[in-house]
């Protein structure tokens, strides 16, 4: 049987090149989407095609990856690109997140904080915060050249509007360093504090799209919210049923078909290390191992 | 007249458009001042909507000038202001009524935050004043209030026209650019918005260029007017004075084409 001889991450040295220069330029403009030439992957779009370039693009041998899907380990797509860089980088990879130096993530940043030595690189879906409200992408370009903003609000009065409140959940619209409005990828808006004045390098790649934006370590991200309705990250009122955090951002689980529902942490490798430390103290509740 | 500054708000020199050989206007000019509206009217292909797009600083003219007086007193030239300049006049001090609803209006917005959006570009970010404003003037352009969260979708023409007048309205702009403002709309309904239309621009003192073909139309909105044929402008007078007294061949055959009623 003969096996495939791939390039050290898959992509060939000038591509990484390419999408290289294309950080480089993200990490100057903060915020700003750059274009660059995004390639096909061996998985279909919507599973991170974008994530998967920039990360074989910075990857080095002795990187370690950790990869989560929705905060979550052990998902198919995390599992699977895992087991891409595995075999075609040879890195090592972890499920912990202070052991990872690469974490690639969908939609979630992770609860345990991040450090200076740390990049984190999200998979972006529709990188355009403003793409539903203007669908031409010369408009939308020029909006941002010029920081015409005030469409963005539209949309928040919108929700206003209807809902009463602010009822925009995810992808909540940010300002970066004062200049450019960005989506922060589908994550919770319960992730949104985060994003700013984070010591972790964070890079943002589309791979449909073709951009890629970043916002370098301790930049300021604000929110965008009104003065008489301002922004506010939304988190579950209950506790994870299998760790008992109060301060982790929890999914809602359908246990039957009969309406029972549990609350548990989304980031895994969190919960994970809080279960850990509470059997080293024989704290094991009544509901440990329910486990996904 | 009544603004208190005597000079003009809006200067004209020798505007001209050429789209590659074929002329679009020629040699334009008029000065247009404070709380004066002004008619353009001719038949189709005249050269009345590139002159308003050049006017409005949405193409750039192949030669002339476009001066315009900004708040502050200073003369700018339209084209030498740089681009967010012009596109901020535009969004704050100018408004421009289209003729279709569909293209001046987003329609998948509700009635309120298509007025509010201008208030947002320039700054508001306060919730509640932006919803008074919008309720205020969905209010002057006679829109029950209670429709402010639906979207323009759900309203009639002679609706949308106003809602759109509304949006246009809400930064108190100073010069008004409409593009058959009342095409497309039934009998009735043109009464009622050339009424309103009329009230506003009075009561706010703003000044206005309509573009029309409807002659009737510049009767009751426009103090001056002026007629344009195969892009250059053959007329010019008080509105009266030329529907009442045509001196061209051309506009005596416009007048005289209106149907008796």
């Amino acid at each position: 049987m003969t096996v495939p001889v791939y390039n050290f991450a898959y992509l060939d040295e000038q591509t990484k090149r390419m999408i290289r220069r294309a950080i480089l330029k993200a990490i100057a403009i903060p915020g700003y989407q750059v274009p660059f030439a995004s390639r096909e992957m061996p998985m279909p779009y919507g599973w991170g095609t974008g994530g998967v370039q920039v990360t074989a693009s910075i990857l080095g041998p002795d990187d370690v990856l950790k990869v989560i899907d929705q905060g979550s380990d052990d998902t198919t797509n995390a599992v699977s690109i895992r087991k891409f860089f595995s075999k075609t980088a040879g890195v090592r990879t972890t499920t912990a997140t202070n052991e990872a130096t690469v974490i690639q993530t969908r939609h979630r940043i992770p609860e345990t904080p991040l450090t200076e030595h740390q990049v984190l690189v999200y998979q972006v879906p529709i990188p355009e915060p403003l793409r539903f409200l203007e669908p031409r992408e010369t408009e939308t370009r020029r909006m941002h050249a010029l920081s015409e903003y005030g469409l963005m609000h539209v949309k928040l009065y919108e929700d206003i509007a209807r809902h009463g409140h602010i009822a925009t959940t995810y992808a909540y619209p940010v300002k970066v360093a004062e200049r450019y409005v960005m989506d922060p990828s589908p994550i919770p808006k319960f992730d949104n504090p985060k994003l700013s004045d984070c010591p972790a390098l964070q890079l943002f790649g589309a791979g449909r799209e073709k951009r890629i934006y970043a916002i370098p370590p301790y930049t300021k991200v604000v929110s965008l919210d009104f003065e008489d309705h301002p922004f506010e990250p939304y988190r579950h009122d209950a506790q994870c049923e299998l760790c008992g955090a109060t301060d982790s951002y929890l999914d809602e689980v359908i246990t039957d078909d009969a309406g029972s529902r549990m609350f548990v942490c989304s980031d895994t490798d969190y919960c994970e290390k809080r279960r850990a430390a509470m059997d080293g103290g024989q704290q094991a509740t009544a509901t440990m191992g329910h486990g996904p | 007249m009544t603004g208190i500054d005597e000079n003009p708000l809006l200067t004209v020199e020798d505007l001209t458009k050429w789209y590659g050989r074929r002329l679009g206007c020629r040699d334009v000019g008029f000065d247009l001042y404070e709380g004066e509206v002004m008619a353009v009217v001719g038949e189709s292909g005249s050269g009345k909507s590139t002159l308003l797009q050049l006017l409005s600083g949405q193409m750039e003219p192949s030669g002339g000038r476009i001066l315009y007086r900004l708040r502050d007193r200073s003369t700018a030239d339209i084209w030498q202001m740089s681009e967010p300049m012009r596109r901020f006049l535009f969004r704050t001090d100018w408004g421009y009524v289209h003729q279709d609803a569909q293209l001046g209006l987003r329609m998948g917005i509700s009635a309120g935050g298509n007025v509010g959006e201008r208030l947002m570009a320039v700054g508001w970010r306060n919730y509640a004043a932006i919803r008074d404003s919008a309720v205020d003037w969905l209010n002057r352009v006679e829109i029950d209030e209670a429709r402010i969260d639906d979207t323009p979708r759900s309203y009639s023409g002679g609706m949308r026209q106003r809602l759109q007048i509304a949006r246009n309205l809400v930064t108190a702009p100073r010069l008004i650019f409409m593009d058959e403002p009342t095409g497309g709309l039934d009998v009735s309904v043109q009464a009622r918005l050339l009424d309103l239309l009329r009230r506003l621009v009075t009561d706010l003192n703003i000044a206005a260029i309509v573009v029309t073909h409807d002659l009737a139309v510049a009767r009751l909105l426009s103090n001056r007017i002026m007629v344009m044929k195969a892009g250059e402008v053959i007329e010019t007078g008080l509105t009266d004075q030329v529907l009442d007294d045509p001196c061209e061949p051309y506009t005596q055959l416009l007048v005289s084409s209106i149907l008796p009623a």
